[in-house]
């Protein structure tokens, strides 16, 4: 079972993202599991969604304790919250930022986890560009989809249609793309 | 066909495929976007022949589909906690006068304290009105729940509510099988009702009745119920037939043949508690799980002779009877009458506080070791309700008891679990 | 020569009896094929107005539908006399859910008909006081909100009447109820408090709202008529002396009703989507004394030494209507 964890703010799309994973992983014929937590839900208050990935049946209803990824879509939360509590050491992290774990003062903290897997990307600069609103969930999706190769962008791609209409939904799969490729460019010399 | 959706959507889907003629819509959280999906359905014509009615309260939800009912319309509502008080003389009335009104319950708190998160207060407060209550463990399970609420209700003149746990289940996406029109028509026939208003036939429906026939009123109510302890098992295997799964019955049970503990619980909790054994399992523990699909009619020897045999029941419970402890451990404890064994009940997840797999493998650890209490709080901060007594034992106006513990607790967004 | 005794018979009269007219202007009542939707043998007090109000109303629309109609009923002395276990005195179709919810319940059968293609088919909710304007306030509200296609009929006897003469919003200033007691200096109910139920349907601006009385059966046939050719929410509120609760004269219920038309207390109005339509003028104006001196609730005004203040008071309220309303001159 895969399980990820995503972290955000009211009005930020989080909990679509991970009904969007979801969908994602039901196209490539999986188990999937999405649902958010259920804290005060005004816009800007700090929200989770969690996702569960299998291959068999999902029947656990716990909250997501122990992520296999975190995808953090606010990076305002980083010193607030305690947003990285139970990832393991092999765990995946993905910020939507423009700047880099150093820079966002993670340097120290990242040092205990596996570089390969941890990335930033600008994925509300992304979506301003593409789609003109700041709701960077779809490229942090394409990010995911990139760094853990949990599931394929093709079926991302299937998920931002099947959740948006027609100019909408091609807009945030430009936005999903390019954080593909520029998260799969990044990764390719250390594949080499 | 399969689909990756919301447990509301997937439900609401369901009932269109039930061909309701009436639905009434009052908002409440969390069951408000079965009702919107619904709505939505019968805008758009994918559900043809159906009123939807915006209501002004849910006693008016519960009122007007207690009209359509009457007059031979298939009528269905939805609510949840504090909007199933405001209807509980609605509830009681349907269920007198035998209209088989289906009914989604979105579980959730009852307060005060306001809460809008799950537990199984607000069904439980309904349990004696005299309602079919059949609780879903998955979204899947909810959506064929009320496909069979229907055929049951409609066949014995009884209302049935389906229970599903709020956010959980409402709010959680799964995938799920949609089934086809033609197999759900097949199931389910068109409304026959006993009584209808008619001007070509006039009846009289809802006399008072006097200490002469009110007994015997009443009794053949129960017999309804008992009556359904005997169709809610049929009608599952049909359905299994039919549509090729096993969802609803009686009870279901997980690993129970060479159990020496066994865990009892009602909704969505089973799917955790299954996990947990699982693992428990694989460790030599001879434990095993019953979830409960029907909790009225209460099925007691069912439940007798699938636990009947261990040595240690622990019933866990998402709803509390204030001074007393356990309501789902009553009728447990009655299954078994005559038969001694170890009985624990654990209140848990109340208010929607998530529980978790490490809490209940400690907790079936504790059992197995019989060293839990008969009635214990699972997760209870017990460093803060000592400090609230204490703080109460000092003063007299301490405010509001509430108020106090949030501000104990600092602010709570910020947690997971 | 002998004087003989000549009987005359009037014919030509609109005395509401009458049969010696053509059939079309005999009222339901006096028509010799009226339903009696509201048949002999139920168990209402003697005299009671609401027997009557109801019985009318239930004939007249009746006849209105082709004896199409299906009846929701509130709880109250209605619903109690008319189905005493285990007899039923309704010839219709006829339903009783709760104190509260006929407005509600009455908007499902409709909803059940019309899906049905059941047009033929009306329904109507009926309830006391009690039951309309408090207990039942909210449903009739959202009945009207919604325009459900029902006629609501309020009986209004000015109290919670079948379980003891209890004061509700309809109680009028200074009766004396169970919950108003008017003891010593006590003015029973008191002034500056109570609902008006008609003029709040005219305020949703519903197609049609209506007073009547069993004092005009005309009046009352006319308005459930009228009601019965109009679809959506309607509401007729119909005032229903009770000997018990008032304690009159069983034999006074209908003088009653009429001088508390008379009197301006009770006005009789017709209104469609919230403007005033019609009006009943007053042929007679009586003070309200003549009304109230005839009824023990109203007792404490009177004998040695009469309640000057609040009688005038009462003919202020009446005086009041007869300006509001257009009904002398």
């Amino acid at each position: 079972m895969f399980q990820v964890r995503i972290h955000g703010r009211g009005g930020q799309g989080v909990v679509s993202g991970a009904e969007m994973l979801s969908i994602s992983a039901f196209l490539e014929g999986r188990h999937a599991q999405a649902f958010p937590s259920f804290g005060s839900e005004r816009m800007g208050a700090p929200v989770m969604a969690f996702c569960r990935i299998d291959d068999a049946p999902i029947e656990l209803r716990e909250p997501v304790i122990e992520p296999d990824a975190l995808i953090i879509q606010d990076p305002t939360l980083l010193h607030q919250v305690d947003l990285f509590k139970g990832l393991h050491a092999e765990g995946y992290i993905i910020i939507n930022s423009t700047r880099g774990f150093d820079e966002l003062g993670l340097g120290e903290f990242a040092r205990g986890f596996n570089h390969y897997r941890l990335s930033t990307v600008p994925a509300t600069e992304l979506a301003l560009k593409h789609v003109g609103r700041p709701l960077p969930n779809a490229a942090l999706l394409g990010g995911f989809a990139a760094v853990t190769g949990e599931i394929a962008i093709g079926s991302v791609i299937s998920a931002i249609r099947d959740r948006f209409p027609g100019k909408i939904a091609e807009a945030n799969i430009l936005a999903a793309t390019a954080a593909y490729d520029l998260l799969t460019k990044q990764r390719e010399p250390l594949h080499a | 066909m399969l689909k990756q959706t919301e447990g509301s959507r997937a439900v609401a889907e369901a009932i269109a495929l039930c061909r309701p003629e009436v639905i009434c819509a009052y908002p409440i959280t969390p069951q408000t976007h079965i009702v919107e999906a619904l709505g939505e359905m019968v805008k758009s014509g994918e559900l043809a022949k159906c009123d939807f009615i915006n209501v002004e309260s849910e006693f008016a939800a519960l009122s007007v589909a207690i009209g359509a009912s009457a007059a031979g319309a298939r009528s269905y509502t939805a609510t949840s906690s504090q909007g199933l008080l405001f209807m509980a003389e609605a509830v009681y009335n349907a269920a007198g006068l035998g209209l088989p009104i289906v009914m989604t319950i979105g579980n959730r708190a009852i307060g005060a304290p306001i809460n809008i998160w799950n537990d199984h207060s607000d069904s439980m407060s309904m349990r004696d009105a005299g309602w079919i209550q059949l609780h879903a463990e998955s979204n899947q399970e909810a959506l064929d729940l009320h496909i069979q609420a229907f055929r049951l209700a409609e066949e014995l003149s009884c209302p049935a509510m389906v229970c599903m746990d709020g956010f959980i289940l409402t709010h959680a996406y799964d995938r799920v099988d949609i089934p086809a029109q033609a197999d759900v028509d097949r199931y389910l026939p068109p409304f026959e009702p006993r009584q209808v208003l008619d001007p070509a036939e006039p009846v009289s429906i809802g006399a008072m009745v006097g200490p002469e026939a009110f007994t015997e009123v009443r009794y053949l109510a129960h017999h309804k119920q008992m009556q359904a302890l005997a169709r809610i098992p049929q009608l599952a295997a049909e359905f299994k037939t039919q549509f090729g799964r096993d969802s609803g019955g009686l009870l279901r049970t997980y690993c129970t043949e060479d159990a020496e503990t066994i865990v009892v619980a009602l909704g969505s909790v089973n799917g955790t508690v299954k996990e947990v054994i699982r693992a428990l399992r694989a460790e030599g523990m001879r434990i095993g799980s019953v979830s409960l699909c029907s909790f009225r009619p209460f099925p007691l020897a069912a439940l007798r002779a699938a636990i009947g045999h261990a040595q240690r029941v622990v019933v866990l419970e998402k709803c509390l009877a204030v001074g007393l402890g356990g309501i789902l451990s009553d009728g447990v404890r009655k299954s078994l009458s005559g038969i001694a064994l170890k009985g624990y009940t654990v209140i848990a997840g109340l208010g929607g506080r998530a529980i978790t797999r490490a809490s209940l493998r400690t907790l079936f650890q504790d059992a197995t070791r019989d060293t839990l209490e008969p009635v214990t709080f699972l997760d209870l901060n017990t460093e803060i309700v000592n400090r609230e007594l204490e703080r109460e034992k000092q003063a007299r106006r301490t405010g509001p008891t509430a108020e106090s513990i949030l501000r104990q607790l600092g602010t709570v967004a910020s947690r997971i679990a | 020569m002998d004087m003989q005794p000549v009987k005359f018979y009037q014919t030509g009269t609109f005395t509401v009896g009458n049969r010696l007219l053509d059939e079309p202007q005999r009222t339901v009542q006096a028509n010799m094929r009226r339903t009696n939707s509201l048949n002999s043998g139920h168990r209402a007090c003697q005299g009671c107005g609401e027997a009557l109000g109801a019985r009318y109303a239930i004939d007249a629309a009746m006849r209105a539908t082709n004896n199409q109609v299906i009846a929701v009923n509130a709880t109250g002395c209605l619903e109690v006399f008319s189905t005493p276990y285990p007899e039923t005195s309704w010839q219709i179709p006829w339903m009783h859910s709760l104190f509260g919810n006929a407005a509600a319940v009455a908007s499902g059968v409709a909803a059940a008909l019309k899906l049905r293609g059941r047009t033929d088919v009306r329904v109507i909710a009926q309830g006391g006081d009690g039951g309309t304007t408090d207990i039942g306030f909210g449903c009739l509200s959202g009945m009207f909100e919604r325009n459900d296609d029902v006629l609501y009929i309020c009986y209004d006897n000015e109290a919670y009447m079948n379980t003891g003469i209890q004061r509700s919003s309809a109680t009028p200033p200074a009766a004396r109820t169970a919950t108003t007691a008017s003891v010593g200096d006590a003015p029973g109910n008191v002034f500056g408090t109570g609902k008006n139920v008609p003029l709040i349907a005219m305020a949703h601006e519903i197609p049609y709202v209506a007073t009547a009385s069993v004092a005009n059966l005309r009046d009352l046939e006319y308005k459930v008529t009228r009601a019965m050719g109009i679809r959506g929410a309607r509401y007729i509120h119909i005032h229903v002396p009770c000997p018990l609760g008032w304690g009159s004269l069983p034999a006074d219920t209908i003088r009653l009703a009429r001088l508390a038309v008379e009197s301006g207390l009770y006005p009789l109005i017709e209104a469609e989507y919230g403007e005033l339509t019609g009006r009943t003028r007053i042929r007679h104006k009586v003070p309200v004394e003549e009304y109230l001196k005839r009824q023990r609730r109203f007792a404490h005004l009177f004998g040695a030494r009469p309640d000057v203040a609040r009688i005038a008071r009462i003919q202020a309220t009446a005086d009041r209507n007869i300006a509001r309303f257009g009904l002398t001159g």
